[in-house]
């Protein structure tokens, strides 16, 4: 059996823990005080050490540079169609291997195995998978008889975010099998993927992987010979960002307008149909077969200690070459773009901002691109967050006021219109900042658009409202001067500018804005 | 419900200019009686439709038939060529619920069209990824080829937020087809293509497959796909 790098990890962190001396990377501090430690160590001591390290995995190698994932350790062999998507490519790959054994596992094994794995939601949130299928197992969860669902968020609406698209039309088979797998954890009678309106190829080769998953009898009434009964069906979406908001998913699929339930009571308890449910991303849900085949060790032996496994990255943006890659987490922002991307256009110091995980993280500057690790904590620490791992790479000749003004005006469309904070704060940003684009606004209007979306952030019953708040502080935290530089020259040439961009003899007469100059923006 | 590719004979008269100017950020929830779209206007599921329709209806607990108003208005407005009311009130009728419900839900999704569009509707995404790639530009070559060559209302044009293929950029959906990695001439190139049935989707001009990075590998290096059998745990 050859050993993958992840299972290397692991056994090598077993067998001895003297390998620190051997890191490439290691600063000169932790060298000095590890050294000083080793020396001291008796012999004993060594052994208890040794001991210790069996927790964790990555102490093995602390400081090893994150990355170059081996082609052995990715998940989706089939990312860039090289093969068939049908169910003997699909079988020749592994998929369907052994789903018999697992399922027979049973509920409680298959959460613990997913606990061990140390896999987190791959659709934004990051919570750890493991505990959130539990959540659907409460105890005495059998009197509570009736349908219980699992719920496929393919709803990949995020600007920035493609990577569902690529598992669904390319790895289908690896998510119906997820989804019985995750569906037999949660004890789940039936699963519906909720897929976007506008992936209508991707729901093409979803039905068929899922007429032909029926047709071998791998989910139906006896799935795999099971006994166990579980049905998959697809709800297509009808081109509504917010359905990728959990409960506004299962709104959609009830068949009402896609806005967000208030929490409590949770889906788990309360969820589709009034039914116990739970909604998970595609990817969380695709990845579950190969890690309870590989074993959670394989996975936790990838990436950093609560940041395990390997996790697709969509780069897009202004790279030579825009690309969905799979990668290992913790991979260093700038490796990932320069390895498979072939660098920034213009090349690395032609960098302006990253957004490293989907339109509602803040961006980065080009030193906080420059050291940021791509995983939950990783990015964190640089004021970010991982999001949905969807890389914007925006180069010098990028208009960074417009692009964020882009973003605000898209989470106008959006807003659901439920909750007023919301409605209002999101038409009102994306006003201002297309003034701001021009120019055509006061210097201390900065600030009130930072006060608007403070009073936005944590007002709504969703995360909508955060998300559209965010890019917009994140603008003005790293690129405030560019803002002003705009307004300055704006406003030499139009002196006498008020709140909201007015001038003082505009009017507004039978809805036209009347006595602006040229190049105003009302 | 999911055979759409199929186009739809088209029994309504289209505008003349089906141009979106503007992002439809407003979705007006009104409905104004016009002589294609009035409470009179019959309208009535094919037979073939009709099967489609018990399958799509099997799909939600027989309580919740209300789930199936989304796929039903979908499947109507794919025969009907667009969501008139007369849809929507068939669809009330088929899941048993008061119209108002079906009303508001086709007036909160987008893809719902409740005017007449042309039987080539584009979607040029000019969201962030494809606007770093001059998606701008791309909509502004597609609506001037429209507005020169659409007497027949063959084309509707809208501006779409993000399609979710950004790797891709810029990207238009055709009918739902996308089409990828264009420029200002290969949107142009598509849509003529479109009208004599040999567009081809994905990456314009075939510059690559799908999302891998143009030229050289950079992963799966492989001739044949990693088999997880050979490293599947022996306690199973």
């Amino acid at each position: 059996m050859t050993k993958s790098r992840g299972e290397k990890a692991f056994t090598d962190s077993k067998e001895k823990t003297t390998n620190y001396q051997q890191t490439t990377n290691i600063n000169k501090h932790q060298q000095t005080t590890k050294q000083a430690r080793m020396s001291s160590l008796t012999r004993m001591s060594a052994f208890r050490l040794s001991k210790r390290t069996l927790a964790t995995v990555a102490e093995a190698n602390p400081n090893r540079r994150l990355g170059k994932l081996s082609d052995q350790d990715r998940i989706f062999q089939n990312l860039y169609s090289y093969y068939g998507k049908d169910l003997k490519s699909a079988q020749a790959r592994g998929d369907w291997h052994k789903t018999k054994e697992i399922v027979l596992k049973g509920d409680a094994w298959i959460i613990d195995q997913m606990k061990k794995s140390g896999l987190r939601g791959r659709g934004g949130a990051g919570f750890p998978s493991g505990l959130k299928w539990s959540f659907m197992n409460p105890p005495g969860w059998e009197k509570n008889e009736g349908p219980r669902y699992l719920v496929v968020n393919a709803d990949e609406g995020e600007p920035g975010t493609c990577k569902d698209r690529e598992i669904m039309r390319k790895e289908p088979h690896k998510l119906v099998e997820g989804c019985l797998l995750a569906g037999r954890a949660m004890n789940a009678t039936a699963a519906y993927i909720y897929i976007r309106g506008e992936f209508l190829e991707e729901a093409i080769a979803m039905q068929q992987a899922i007429d032909e998953a029926y047709a071998a009898g791998l989910i139906g009434k006896d799935s795999c010979g099971s006994g166990y009964a579980f049905d998959v069906f697809i709800h297509r979406g009808m081109g509504a960002y917010i359905c990728g908001e959990e409960t506004a998913l299962i709104e959609s699929i009830e068949g009402k307008q896609g806005k967000p339930r208030l929490k409590p009571p949770f889906p788990a308890a309360v969820g589709l149909f009034g039914r116990p449910s739970t909604v998970t991303n595609v990817e969380t849900v695709a990845v579950a077969p190969t890690i309870l085949r590989r074993g959670p060790e394989w996975f936790a032996g990838l990436g950093r200690p609560g940041n395990a496994g390997v996790k697709l990255y969509g780069i897009s943006g202004h790279v030579n070459k825009p690309c969905v890659v799979e990668e290992e987490m913790g991979i260093p922002l700038r490796d990932l773009i320069e390895i498979h991307c072939g660098g920034v256009r213009g090349g690395w110091d032609n960098l302006l901002s990253i957004i490293p995980g989907g339109c509602s993280v803040p961006n980065l500057t080009k030193e906080a691109s420059e050291k940021a690790l791509m995983d939950y904590d990783g990015l964190r620490e640089v004021g970010s967050s991982l999001g949905t791992g969807a890389v914007i790479v925006m180069d010098k000749s990028t208009d960074i006021i417009k692009a964020i003004a882009r973003l605000s005006s898209f989470y106008r469309h959006e807003s659901c219109g439920q909750c007023t904070p919301c409605r209002e704060g999101t038409t009102w940003l994306s006003k201002a900042m297309d003034r701001f684009v021009v120019g055509d606004a006061k210097p201390e209007e900065i600030d009130m658009i930072i006060e608007v979306t403070k009073r936005l952030e944590g007002h709504s019953i969703c995360g909508l409202g955060d998300a559209a708040a965010w890019p917009v502080q994140a603008l003005v935290k790293n690129f405030r001067p560019i803002i002003e530089e705009r307004i300055a020259q704006f406003n030499s040439k139009h002196p006498n500018i008020e709140y909201g961009g007015w001038v003082p003899n505009a009017t507004i007469y039978d809805g036209k804005v009347n006595g602006l100059p040229k190049n105003f923006h009302h | 419900m999911l055979r759409r590719f199929v186009s739809v004979p088209r029994t309504l008269p289209l505008r003349a200019t089906n141009v979106a100017a503007v992002r439809s950020h407003h979705i007006v929830g009104v409905h104004r009686d016009t002589k294609v779209n009035n409470q009179k206007t019959p309208f009535t599921f094919s037979d073939e439709n009709k099967k489609e329709i018990e399958k799509i209806l099997a799909k939600y607990p027989p309580q919740y038939k209300k789930g199936a108003i989304m796929p039903l208005l979908d499947l109507g407005q794919h025969q009907h060529g667009f969501c008139s009311i007369g849809v929507m009130n068939e669809v009330a009728k088929i899941c048993e619920v008061p119209p108002m419900r079906v009303y508001e839900v086709a007036s909160f999704y987008t893809m719902f069209q409740r005017e007449p569009i042309g039987k080539c509707h584009v979607g040029v995404c000019t969201n962030i990824a494809c606007m770093l790639h001059g998606a701008e530009d791309v909509f502004a070559a597609a609506k001037d080829f429209v507005k020169n060559n659409n007497a027949d209302g063959y084309y509707s044009l809208e501006e779409v937020e993000c399609s979710g293929a950004c790797t891709n950029a810029p990207v238009a959906e055709v009918n739902n087809i996308y089409f990828e990695d264009l420029t200002s001439e290969g949107i142009v190139q598509v849509l003529k293509d479109f009208k004599q049935g040999k567009a081809v989707p994905g990456p314009y001009a075939g510059k690559r497959k799908s999302c891998e990075p143009e030229g050289e590998k950079t992963s799966l290096f492989g001739e044949k796909a990693f088999d997880v059998r050979t490293v599947t745990r022996t306690d199973i």
